[in-house]
């Protein structure tokens, strides 16, 4: 068996999230230097705030400010902070029980080492020299041995220029294996042969083949070297141009049935001006020196194919 | 739960599972995931096409997939239309669905099936974006820390200490030294702190697998098998979404859910827990009141193989299968989802003697 595929796959969004009343409020005061929380009816305060309380879901809009300084509720060392975390050298996760509130906040407490950290210990919020309305405006929390804060103070959670949404960036890095039969495709690819694979039951070929037949849900294995040749059995025209896509519009993207092939697969078509592809179009695949796919697929010349000689693979 | 109109004897009657890897380079997800299918078809003498309803569990951050469920599909035989439905959590709230979709009458057998991939990507990380958008994931908290987090809270509240979360971990790998499918299993050693107080041997190993579970009613369980595993009742339940809100060191979710499914009502022989970690086995044990003379993870659990999305799926299956071979009577599953045991799912099974 050759040696399994495998590529970096990242996956990035910047999550844009808009604010509620509570929550703008909480990370704008953050920005400023102040914490605050929520007052339940029953008098609990809750810090970070939600909008409703856990316990009986009712909208709770009462904000009060608590202390930036608190009790260690549980803590965790970690010794090796992992990249996107607060902290670049050896730190402990903590939740930490600010003065004034009765819940506890979850955040990361930077120490010398585990020795250092105990439960019922006494923190400070440090502040990021930077901030934006955000957790992380918070930068760590620090040991802290002066007076306790002041009790929750009611708050109007009004502040200039209040933050209404934040970007939530989130990167996830993959090593990505596509599997036997997708493997065996793309290297068969490499030396410009397409093959697909025949389902045993229903005889079908399918090109790209992803392992099993999808109607009858059993294993395809029998290799089948389909085209190079094939007929377009449907189109469309991209007018809009994909970010990091090197390719001018407009231009042709079309499903292609290989000869031998029961599947059609995707294609750009091209060696044509866009307005005249069409329908049962025959067309070839085009390699470029080095590429391990075709770059394209360009009509052959031949004759146009029967409607009904690829309808049912539209 | 009595009084439910039109209320059905619903059974688990056949269930499988994938060796448990740490890498499976060489299979893509349907690739891995269609011997199981097989297997459980094959154990009842059902074809595709008898199965009334088809219910699957997973998540496509695990291996960086988008839709990756669609093309699982292709191992079920999904063509003509079958009927489908996907939930984006562990298998056992799909057997969740599939069992209130066999309880309404509309059909008579279900097939669930739940896989995980995590061998493509870092899970530490990727278990950070199920977490609180605004105030939790913006810092990241991997799933290590956070069950560490818990673990000092059972400490100090003298719920447990480090020998006797050692000693979880040890039983754990010395059952399912009986396990042919385990990932981990004999002795491991404690090793060094991965988070303090959590070592590498309270962790669960971390690997690719899959799973899948058939469910049938009434007359036709018992024809599918000579001894169907009843459920008697299932329940799931969730905590307060803030980690601060929580007493960590407790799971009233898991209580509520075992009381709902009936759980408190007779003793259980046997306990197949979702505890990833060594700790929360400890919170586990407590909630569901379960004693010494219970048998607690006959399989190893999570701690022997861990295949996220299907581990839970695998407590109700490992469950079900000790009852089908007569090894228990009446055995309580369990499946957890998010941090620290955030949700919790119970299912009481039960033989027919």
């Amino acid at each position: 068996m050759p040696e399994v595929l495998s590529a970096p796959l990242v996956v990035e969004f910047p999550f844009t999230r808009s604010l509620g009343p509570v929550q703008s409020a909480f990370l704008t005061g953050l920005r400023e230097r102040t914490v605050l929380g929520v007052k339940t009816s029953r008098g609990q305060v809750l810090v970070p705030p939600v909008e409703y309380d856990p316990a009986t879901a009712e909208e709770i809009r009462d904000l009060v400010e608590v202390a930036p300084t608190g009790t260690v509720t549980t803590w965790a060392w970690n010794p090796a902070p992992r990249r996107d975390q607060p902290l670049r050298t050896p730190f402990a996760w903590v939740l930490v029980r600010l003065d004034g509130a009765d819940t506890a906040l979850l955040h990361v407490l930077d120490a010398p080492g585990p020795d250092a950290v105990r439960t019922g210990m006494r923190v400070r919020v440090r502040w990021a020299a930077e901030r934006a309305g955000a957790i992380t405006d918070i930068a760590c929390f620090e040991p802290y041995e002066g007076e306790p804060g002041a009790p929750a103070a009611p708050h109007d959670g009004r502040f200039a220029d209040p933050v209404t949404g934040i970007v939530a960036p989130a990167r996830l890095d993959y090593t990505y294996s596509p599997g036997r039969a997708p493997t065996d495709y793309l290297n068969a690819l490499a030396e410009r042969r397409t093959v697909g694979e025949r389902c045993p039951s229903c005889r079908k070929v399918y090109v790209p083949p992803r392992g099993a037949c999808p109607t009858c849900g059993i294993a395809t294995a029998e290799r089948v070297e389909v085209g190079p040749r094939g007929t377009v059995t449907t189109f469309c025209i991209v007018n809009i141009k994909a970010r990091n896509l090197d390719i001018e519009v407009p231009y042709v993207y079309g499903h292609i049935a290989l000869d031998g092939a029961d599947l059609a697969l995707h294609g750009r078509i091209g060696g044509i001006p866009y307005d005249q592809v069409r329908m049962g179009l025959r067309v070839e695949p085009v390699w470029t020196e080095g590429g391990r796919y075709p770059d394209h697929y360009r009509p052959t010349g031949e004759p146009d194919a029967d409607y009904d000689a690829y309808k049912e693979l539209i | 739960m009595p009084g439910l109109p039109g209320r059905r004897d619903v059974a688990v009657v056949a269930f499988a599972q994938t060796d448990h890897r740490r890498r499976s380079d060489e299979l893509s997800e349907v690739e891995m995931l269609m011997p199981v299918l097989h297997e459980v078809l094959a154990g009842t003498g059902l074809r595709t096409g008898d199965i009334g309803f088809t219910c699957s569990g997973s998540s496509d951050y695990l291996a960086g997939r988008a839709f990756s469920f669609t093309m699982a599909l292709d191992g079920v035989g999904a063509w003509p239309p079958i009927s489908e439905s996907h939930v984006e959590m562990d298998g056992a709230w799909a057997l969740y669905e599939a069992w209130v979709k066999l309880l309404t009458g509309e059909v008579d057998t279900a097939l669930v099936y739940a896989y995980g991939k995590t061998s493509p990507g870092e899970i530490r990380d990727v278990t950070t974006r199920q977490l609180d958008p605004y105030c939790v994931a913006p810092l990241w908290p991997d799933s290590v820390s956070l069950a560490a987090l818990q673990a000092r809270a059972l400490i100090d509240a003298g719920d447990t200490d480090e020998p006797a979360l050692a000693a979880v971990a040890a039983r754990s790998r010395t059952a399912a030294r009986a396990n042919p499918h385990a990932q981990l299993s004999g002795p491991v050693p404690a090793g060094d702190y991965l988070v303090r107080p959590l070592r590498t041997g309270d962790c669960p190993p971390i690997g690719d697998g899959a799973a899948a579970v058939i469910l049938a009613a009434g007359d036709t369980a018992r024809r599918l098998c000579a001894r169907p595993a009843w459920i008697r009742g299932m329940d799931h339940r969730i905590e307060a979404h803030s980690l601060g809100v929580r007493d960590l060191t407790d799971s009233p979710s898991a209580r509520l859910a075992a009381e709902r499914a009936g759980a408190f009502q007779q003793p259980v022989d046997t306990a197949e827990l979702h505890a990833p970690f060594t700790s929360q086995e400890v919170v586990l044990r407590k909630a569901l009141r379960l004693g010494d003379d219970v048998d607690v993870n006959p399989s190893g659990g999570a701690l022997a193989a861990n295949p996220v999305m299907a581990a839970g799926l695998i407590r109700i299956g490992e469950a079900a299968a000790r009852i089908h071979r007569g090894a228990s009577d009446r055995a309580l599953a369990h499946a957890t989802s998010g941090p620290c045991l955030q949700q919790n799912l119970v299912a009481v099974l039960e033989g027919e003697s």
